[in-house]
């Protein structure tokens, strides 16, 4: 609506429509309450300007109004609060099956992976209908990932992985902004996403000279690093097995546990001795420096797709949202 | 009248002493008042410098009138000069120096030393920051995240990290100072429900000065030993966590909006029972209101951070606080509104001023709920919703706040009456301006458009709100300037000010305008309780500027 | 003008601003009392990153506490009690009009500060030299193999360590800042003792001193058994 003027984005995702309803209830009670707080000034400032021999009433309060003025906001603060956070929850929550595209941001561009082994510079291209979960990490600087027509926006740190997703519904080109300063150039890295139908999206996909997947990548990295001496599929090296890693818990030395997700497989790739897994020494080299964000995402990757397939649950419903498990990607 | 030429000149502050060395040694609470006044109005024209320059280059999508760097530069400076040298000190370092001892029935504040002191910490603050500027300025952001500030940036960022932190020992003398003299110092029979509702918001904001402003100043410590020392507290590469550094410095600078908030409020309180000619309605329940304000203001302070990467849990909690810190707010705009009803009301400057706080105020507030709401948070956050929500609080709220209190004070301050059309004009100047500028910056910043970008190019859409904005901007600028011009005209040229020129209640007008340097040649013993409005005749328009 | 001074008797030093001296003695100690207050907030600062990174890098930071002497700083926590004994005694003779112990105590509070300074720099020296500075202070390099060789079962990373130490230097230097601060306040104190201003009368600026040098000593209360002695039982 208002094309030549417009208020908002245009809605491209699931979630778009739930934060626009809950703006312009917003927008409305703003304006409801901006109203009578204004109307109510009007007619007191004329009602009771000055005039001549007529005194102000010296009113004290009123217990009543006080409470009732304060009980009311509380109220209808609590329904905003609920309804904010629902829309929260979903937007935080990835929906099991995704497809994950892995997403690295540096001074001043926006690096992309997929899965299937697509890279892509400032330009994201996906496929309408289908749920995708971005797994994000900087170089250098705090930047943000913004889709104003998705509704969603996440921080990107340096050091560690955040998630967001989104589930696209209308074919098109939107703007993705940086939205977090990050020096000079902040305003110029910018980029697009590209949402195809998905036959034009499998087009695209095949279309790029791509050879492998990321998963393959990264499992040519594993065989070059040489993790493949210590991390053996038969259980018999002097590291933990991987298969399976992905979204399991895991027991450490000190008795802490924790379910390995992409921050934890990330920080035993760079720093192996903080986290040791009991029965295991502690002898994993350390990789930091030794790997970059993309070779790391690579490895993420093929680490991912030593799980064995989920049973019975290919092709997920779109939007469903995952319910009470807060497993992979959740981040602290 | 004084202008008599045979009659002596009235001995009062400002002339008790001349000569520059009894203005920089002075330990007059009054006198220091303006020495504050000077120095935060330098302040406030190099930072609306700034961001006039800001609002000239958002003309355009392109980036054509200064550089990305310069651009940059601009919004930083314009955000930490505005914030830590003009609206922290503004009025507690102006209005409440001068008026706290003299409201309360006092001869000055309890550490005029300290008073003083305070004052030229914050000149050497401030000699800092402008050298920060100077030799090629700060382009970190006012919020100085890390690691880009302690690893990236190749500005002043140390220089101006001091200049900030000595600045916070101003602030932190200055709260001390009002919370013990408001203790101690108040004269017999001035008990705590006596006490006017501008001496309760400058409590409350002292408290938040006390225990705020130290965790600001040791931020700004291990940043500065970050940068200069290359250790590893904020930046992951050497291990360090930058979230650390976001909580950190949100738990002061969330706080710090109200130390720049409730001493508005404070004035308006006073403006408006004076124009009104009542009792605020609920006096209780505003007074209350600031300190829990103050106090649930400290809990709040990751609402900055929901998308930072922080857990979502957490997300909730704080979510859920920053609604209850709006019920408090949200009181005092009712009994301000109440305060109308069955009023006698007259539309001077300092009334209209405090108006357009209310109504300006309140949209600020009810766009904080849409900050507060996670879900919508999302979108809006990082985009030019959040600087139209801060400038209608601290904009359309704080400094109207504080233009309000100047015009209702100033006859009291300099014993001159200045031209009221004037002060009407400028205040509808003001208000005109300043929605102009700010409010198409809501749409601007839902439709998508992030906050700190130079240059739109690439979002073409995005300019005819820009335009608005700017143009909002010049006669924002406009209606700020007159000010200054019928306030100086009037030292020289402006009608002698009665002592108590509005009718107004409280001990400031039963003294000589302006006051002596003890203020009072007794101590008052209070008997009546404040606003005690049905004893104050309403002043004579014409008495109130004669002769 | 101000109420005349034949009216009321009072010393020189009650301030003129205020209406009797209680006011004003109750005014100082309130004043630096918040100012406390300030100062436990700034602290708490350090404390919190300390807090936070003690957490998550905990085999780094107790292997790296262990190295910092345990009797230099237990020496300079019985040195800084005392100091704290002889501080109230200072205030005891200055409320009984004992001049000269009052200006004894005073030289011993200042005495003990200085050796707490004193040892401290030994301590700091002691850092210098096994390479636990942070950064690359006078040409040596950050390094804490020594350590790791100590604790071979504990992963020691480098960059936690240096956070460790880091935080160490922070907080016990700005500790020291505001010991130098006490010094030179306590001089201040000894020089109007022996001047003969302070009396039963008046004695406020003992008290507050006081005060501020009791508050320096309870910081350390705290930085000892957190940087020092947390969790000493075999790693």
């Amino acid at each position: 609506m208002f094309e030549s003027f417009p208020l908002w984005p245009q809605r491209a995702s699931t979630i778009a429509g739930q934060v626009d309803a809950l703006y312009v209830f917003l927008v409305l009670l703003s304006l409801f309450m901006t109203a009578a707080i204004f109307t109510m000034i009007l007619i007191f400032a004329i009602r009771y300007r000055r005039r001549p021999g007529v005194q102000a009433e010296q009113i004290e309060g009123s217990h009543k109004l006080e409470i009732t003025w304060s009980i009311v906001p509380m109220g209808v603060f609590m329904v905003i609060f609920f309804w904010s956070a629902i829309i929260f929850f979903k937007q935080r929550t990835p929906p099991d099956g995704a497809g994950t595209v892995y997403v690295v941001a540096k001074q001043w561009m926006w690096k992309l992976q997929h899965e299937e082994g697509q890279r892509e510079i400032n330009q994201l291209h996906i496929p309408v209908g289908k749920d995708i979960k971005l797994i994000m990490t900087s170089q250098d600087v705090i930047h943000s990932f913004y889709v104003p027509a998705f509704r969603i926006k996440q921080d990107v740190l340096p050091g560690r992985y955040t998630t967001t997703w989104f589930h696209a519904t209308k074919a098109g080109t939107y703007h993705l902004f940086c939205a977090e300063y990050c020096g000079t150039q902040h305003s110029g890295m910018i980029g697009q996403v590209v949402v195809m139908e998905p036959a034009e999206y499998q087009a695209w996909l095949s279309g790029g000279g791509v050879t492998q997947s990321l998963a393959q990548t990264g499992e040519t990295m594993f065989q070059q690093l040489g993790c493949a001496t210590c991390h053996r599929s038969d259980g018999q090296g002097r590291g933990p097995n991987l298969a399976g890693l992905y979204g399991s818990k895991v027991t450490l030395v000190d008795g802490r546990t924790l379910t390995a997700d992409e921050n934890y497989i990330r920080e035993s790739i760079l720093v192996p001795g903080v986290k040791i897994v009991s029965g295991f020494q502690p002898v994993m080299p350390v990789f930091q420096g030794l790997v970059t964000e993309e070779q790391l995402n690579s490895l993420i990757a093929y680490v991912k797709s030593l799980n064995p397939p989920p049973s019975g649950t290919a092709g997920t419903p779109s939007g469903v949202p995952a319910g009470a498990k807060l497993g992979e990607g959740q981040v602290q | 009248m004084a202008t008599a030429a045979i009659a002596p000149e009235r001995e009062d502050y400002l002339n008790k002493e001349y000569g520059i060395r009894s203005w920089l040694l002075t330990v007059d609470h009054k006198r220091i008042a303006l020495l504050y006044l000077i120095s935060i109005t330098l302040f406030f024209f190099i930072g609306g410098f700034f961001a006039l320059l800001i609002r000239l280059e958002l003309l355009t999508p392109a980036g054509d009138l200064v550089q990305a760097d310069t651009y940059n530069k601009l919004f930083t400076m314009h955000g930490q000069v505005m914030v830590f040298f003009f609206l922290i000190p503004s009025i507690p370092a102006v209005l409440g120096n001068f008026l706290v001892p003299i409201m309360i029935g006092a001869k000055d504040l309890a550490f005029p030393r300290i008073n003083l002191l305070s004052w030229y910490l914050y000149i050497a603050g401030g000699a800092l920051m402008l050298y920060a500027i100077l030799s090629g300025g700060v382009d970190t952001g006012w919020t100085f995240y890390t690691p880009l500030s302690t690893s990236f940036s190749n500005t002043h960022v140390v220089t101006a990290g001091l200049g900030i932190f000595i600045n916070g020992f101003s602030s932190i003398l200055t709260g001390l100072n009002f919370v013990v003299t408001i203790h101690r110092m108040r004269a017999p029979g001035m008990t705590w429900s006596r006490l006017p509702l501008f001496i309760w918001a400058h409590y409350a904001t002292s408290i938040v000065m006390l225990l705020g402003t130290p965790v600001i100043a040791v931020t700004l410590v291990l940043v500065v030993l970050e940068r200069t020392l290359h250790l590893g507290i904020f930046d992951p590469r050497l291990g360090g966590d930058p979230l650390l550094f976001q909580h950190l410095f949100w738990f002061y600078s969330h706080p710090a909006v109200y130390i720049m908030i409730l001493p508005s409020m404070g004035v308006v309180s006073e403006v408006m029972a004076c124009f009104t000619r009542k009792r605020i309605f609920g006096y209780t329940f505003v007074a209350m209101s600031s300190i829990a304000i103050a106090v649930f203001g400290f809990l709040v302070w990751a609402h900055h951070m929901f998308v930072a990467g922080m857990s979502m849990y957490a997300a909730l909690v704080f979510s859920i606080l920053s609604y209850l810190v709006a019920v408090p707010s949200a009181i005092k705009v009712f009994n301000w509104t109440a305060t109308m009803f069955k009023g006698s009301i007259s539309f001077d400057t300092p009334m209209l001023y405090a108006l357009g706080f209310v109504g300006l105020f309140t949209i600020g507030g009810l766009t904080g709920l849409f900050l507060a709401a996670l879900g919508l948070d999302v979108h809006v956050t990082d985009t030019y919703f959040v600087v139209a929500h801060f400038h209608y609080v601290m904009v359309g709220g704080a400094v109207m706040g504080y233009m309000a209190g100047m015009h209702f004070w100033w006859p009291k301050i300099s014993g001159r009456m200045y031209p009221d059309s004037w002060g009407r004009l400028a205040a509808l100047i003001v208000f005109v301006g300043f929605n102009l500028t700010f409010f198409p910056q809501f749409v601007l910043g839902y439709m998508g458009m992030p906050r700190r970008y130079w240059d739109y190019s690439h979002s073409p859409e995005f300019q005819v709100l820009n335009v608005l904005s700017t143009a909002g901007a010049t006669i924002l600028a406009v209606g700020y300037l007159l000010p200054m011009v019928y306030f100086l005209w009037s030292m020289r040229y402006g009608k002698p000010a009665p002592a108590n020129p509005w009718g107004a209640s409280g001990l400031e007008w039963m003294t000589q305008s302006p006051p002596t340097t003890f203020n009072f040649d007794e101590t008052p013993q209070v008997t009546w309780e404040a606003y005690d409005y049905e004893n104050i005749p309403a002043p004579v328009p014409e008495e109130a500027f004669g002769d | 003008m101000t109420d005349s001074h034949a009216a009321t008797q009072h010393g020189p030093e009650l301030l003129h601003h205020f209406a009797d001296e209680e006011q004003q003695r109750n005014s100082a100690s309130l004043g630096m009392w918040l100012f406390l207050g300030t100062e436990i907030m700034f602290f708490g600062g350090m404390f919190l990153a300390y807090l936070v990174y003690r957490l998550n890098y905990f085999e780094s930071f107790a292997a790296s506490s262990r190295s910092i002497a345990v009797p230099l700083g237990a020496i300079n926590t019985a040195v800084l009690l005392c100091s704290s004994l002889t501080v109230v005694l200072a205030v005891r003779a200055a409320q009984m009009g004992k001049r000269k112990l009052l200006i004894w105590m005073l030289i011993l509070t200042l005495i003990f500060g200085l050796a707490f300074l004193a040892i401290k720099g030994v301590e700091w020296h002691e850092k210098y030299e096994e390479h636990h500075i942070p950064g690359n202070f006078m040409g040596r390099a950050f390094d804490v193999s020594d350590i790791q060789r100590d604790f071979p079962k504990l992963h020691v990373d480098p960059q936690h360590a240096q956070i460790f130490f880091s935080l160490y230097f922070a907080l016990t230097g700005i500790h020291a800042l505001h010991m130098i601060v006490g010094v030179g306040i306590f001089l201040w104190l000894i020089y109007k003792a022996w001047k003969g201003d302070f009396g039963p009368k008046y004695y406020t600026p003992v008290e507050i001193g006081g005060l501020y040098w009791h508050f320096v000593d309870v910081v350390w209360i705290y930085l000892f058994p957190l940087l020092y002695l947390i969790d000493r039982k075999p790693l």
